[in-house]
């Protein structure tokens, strides 16, 4: 393996990790869980490529290019409308990986278990995540396996890493945002969370609502055969649409305007929503690409999209305005306009 | 809609009175809804909408929420509280900081499952945070009387409910609030009706609208509050037709006043105003944590520079707060208009950064 | 103070009715609307109904909605 080009200083930021005690909320994808990463992480180990933040790090190696992924997965309930926590762990790495553009070309699969897990519970994930990689072609190539005492984990709690091989043709990163471009979805945000929530016994819903859990590198595949315009993709998990689009906006530096009458969002979703006070934007999903593209090309990207299975209801929702401190701002259905913010932490569900 | 829109944004322009007025919207949910929607974008600039103090969580007193911690830290009890509590800052922690401490401190959707928990967990003390105004107050009637009932010992409640006619009197009586107009609150209204409002539009000249929450709604009764200025008149109209009737919801009230009687009641940033609270009638008094569950001395202590009495009498906006955007944000609250879904401040938070 | 949604009533049981808006169904308590029956639209807060409203303007409020959601292809 030739040596991966120098990856340069680490970079010091100079704000204070104020926080004694880790709470729910740096887990959550807002505020909290930035300030960690910022504040405390970024000090310890940062780097020029770890500093960009990015779902996939992408390596020189030689002349080839090598995208990078790591996640891990706690989600509670382990089974959900949809899938379970072993469909997730393979859609959401995968999902990360082609961010970069990359073919995906093998995956590793850790697992923490928790003793008096019931081993039938385990076969079900284990076969679940085998029917995604068998949908995408795809191996795991290593892994490992830790029980723990009871009560020092939660049933089970999984670890996975991805590699892929990046076209040397294809350079995909919030960096290549330009004004112009349009921002695409392949569909209806927030189902994953509202999926979740649906199946909470405290809430006591009865809906069809299901995640979206899926892979999307057939998706991401068909996006690029089109076009090689796309300059930025990025999946919408935690968090939600809104703060992935607020994170990419600061990261290139640029306006957006997204159009919530173009954001598509399923019936039931709203159903969910409009029951426990909850805006949809800041909602979890674990199927959902958003892409940056050369407006000349958004509407071949477009059809390309709806094609593929897991991007039958896609939309174009946004576009990049102009060079700014990173704003993104929803025309409403009234033609008002107001700013989406990174949301400080998880919507709670309130009466008022 | 923007058909709609336009007519009633017409509307409004049409009755706009000669000079500025300022609209109060009492309520924080509808405060939510102008800023979600934008509303503030669509008035003409004589018109300035003003929020109020109807976030129960924005009034809810600092000592409560210390109370609360206090009984979670003494005793091994099961807390349930509506989400829009949980993060509000006590003197020096919240019911979420708890609850990372590992109390058993728990979000409920509906108060008829936080009694269902306590039925079907016997061995548990079981404390419901009773906040809200009218709208909520005969739900926890129904669950105290049905805890009585079914005979279920180990339910409590945490008594805060306040009410909503007795604030706007003290607010039309404090001569730095200039208030023109009342946005009414819809789903008080739906429980209460309209003639509690009667004696601020009769004694007090002050229009009174009771608003649904749909941005179609809020729009047409800024438009009828602001034909009342214009004309001269000063009465209490229904927006919200749908779902408003003059009478109310009676069996709700009934079911209110069999389980609690008027009191005093502290209002954080207005102060002690008199009947405007709950207190549990006499038979219904075991289900009060505070008897219950006796906490030492606390001492409670409001967040210095902390403005939210005046945004909350309307007196200030959120911006003239010299803490707002700075000290006081979204992630680090100082008092509870930031902290709440539906606080003025957190509202103005999103809003006001669009310089257009 | 007042987040509520209007929904059907689509069964009854003693005090408890399962109630369905935009797909989602749950049960509410109507100890507050002893009247309503099945058919009959009301306005809900916290697991409550709080208010019997008429089908007309549960639809208007349902058609408002409509601007914001697709029913998809599951």
């Amino acid at each position: 393996m030739t040596n991966i080009k120098n990856i340069g200083n680490r970079k010091i930021n100079n704000k204070k990790f104020k926080d004694e005690i880790i709470q729910l909320s740096h887990g959550d994808g807002g505020i909290k869980t930035s300030e960690l990463i910022n504040n405390l992480l970024l000090k310890y180990f940062g780097n020029e490529i770890l500093n960009k933040l990015e779902d996939s790090a992408v390596l020189n190696c030689g002349r080839k290019k090598i995208s990078y992924t790591t996640d891990s997965f706690v989600v509670n309930p382990i089974f959900f409308p949809g899938g379970d926590i072993g469909k997730l762990s393979i859609c959401g790495t995968i999902n990360d990986l082609v961010t970069t553009g990359c073919i995906p070309l093998a995956l590793s699969l850790s697992f923490i278990l928790e003793e008096g897990f019931p081993v039938s519970d385990f076969k079900k994930i284990l076969l679940s995540t085998k029917k995604i990689l068998d949908e995408t072609g795809l191996n795991i190539v290593t892994g490992d396996t830790k029980v723990v005492e009871k009560g020092s984990a939660d049933k089970i709690f999984i670890n996975t890493s991805g590699i892929g091989l990046v076209g040397n043709d294809i350079n995909i990163s919030p960096r290549k945002i330009k004004v112009g471009d349009k921002i695409l979805i392949n569909g209806g945000i927030a189902e994953h969370g509202t999926a979740i929530l649906s199946c909470r016994k405290e809430f006591n819903f009865k809906t069809n609502i299901v995640s979206d859990c899926a892979p999307l590198s057939s998706l991401v595949n068909s996006m690029t055969a089109a076009s090689k315009n796309i300059h930025a993709l990025r999946d919408a998990t935690r968090g939600g649409l809104a703060s992935i689009l607020f994170e990419l906006a600061r990261a290139s530096k640029t306006n957006i305007n997204l159009y919530e009458d173009k954001i598509p969002v399923k019936k039931e979703v709203l159903g969910i929503c409009e029951f426990l006070g909850l805006d949809p934007l800041y909602i979890a999903n674990e199927g959902k690409m958003v892409a940056f593209v050369d407006r000349r090309d958004a509407d071949k990207i477009l059809q390309s999209m709806k094609k593929n299975k897991y991007g039958k209801d896609s939309q174009i929702i946004g576009e990049v305005t102009e060079k700014g401190e990173g704003l993104v701002i929803l025309n409403t259905e009234l033609g008002t306009r107001r700013i989406l913010d990174l949301h400080y932490s998880e919507q709670l569900p309130r009466i008022c | 809609m923007k058909e709609k829109i336009k007519e009633l944004i017409e509307f409004i322009n049409k009755n706009k009175p000669g000079r500025s007025i300022n609209i109060m919207e009492v309520c924080g949910t509808h405060t939510m809804a102008i800023s979600r929607h934008g509303l503030r974008q669509l008035l003409p600039e004589s018109i300035n909408l003003i929020s109020g103090p109807g976030c129960p969580v924005c009034v809810t007193p600092i000592s409560d929420i210390d109370w609360v911690i206090e009984i979670a830290r003494q005793y091994d009890v099961s807390i349930f509280t509506f989400g829009d509590l949980f993060r509000v800052p006590g003197t020096e922690s919240s019911l979420y900081n708890e609850k990372s401490k590992g109390r058993d401190i728990n979000i409920c959707y509906s108060p008829i499952d936080v009694l269902n928990f306590a039925k079907n967990n016997p061995y548990r003390k079981v404390i419901f945070i009773a906040i809200g105004f009218e709208t909520t107050i005969p739900l926890t009637s129904v669950i105290v009387k049905k805890a009585y009932n079914e005979k279920i010992n180990n339910f409590y409640i945490y008594n805060t409910h306040k009410l909503i006619p007795e604030a706007l009197e003290l607010l039309l009586l404090d001569k730095e609030v200039k208030i023109d107009a009342f946005l009414c609150p819809g789903h008080v209204s739906a429980v209460i009706g309209s003639k509690p409002y009667v004696f601020i539009a009769k004694d007090y000249h002050i229009p009174c609208v009771i608003s649904g929450f749909e941005p179609l709604d809020i729009l047409e009764s800024i438009g009828m509050t602001a034909k009342q200025v214009k004309e001269g008149r000063s009465e209490v109209e229904i927006q919200y037709k749908r779902v408003v009737r003059e009478e109310g919801n009676p069996t709700a009230v009934k079911s209110m006043y069999e389980v609690f009687d008027r009191s005093d009641s502290e209002w954080r940033g207005l102060g002690n105003i008199p009947g405007s609270g709950l207190k549990l009638k006499d038979k219904f008094l075991r289900f009060d944590v505070r008897t219950s569950f006796p906490v030492k001395k606390i001492k409670s202590s409001e967040p210095a520079g902390c403005e939210c009495g005046n945004v909350l009498k309307g007196i200030k906006k959120p911006t003239e707060c010299k803490l707002f955007s700075k000290a006081c944000r979204p992630e680090n609250p100082v008092g509870p208009c930031m902290v709440s879904s539906e606080g003025s401040c957190a509202a103005y938070y999103k809003y006001e950064k669009l310089k257009t | 103070m007042c987040l509520a949604i209007p929904a059907k009533i689509i069964k009854i049981n003693k005090n408890v009715a399962e109630i369905e808006s935009l797909g989602v169904k749950k049960e509410v308590d109507i100890s507050l609307t002893p009247e309503a029956k099945v058919g009959n639209f009301v306005i809900v807060h916290a697991g409550f109904a709080i208010q019997i409203i008429n089908e007309e303007d549960a639809t208007f409020i349902q058609n408002y909605w409509k601007k914001y959601f697709y029913e998809g292809k599951n």
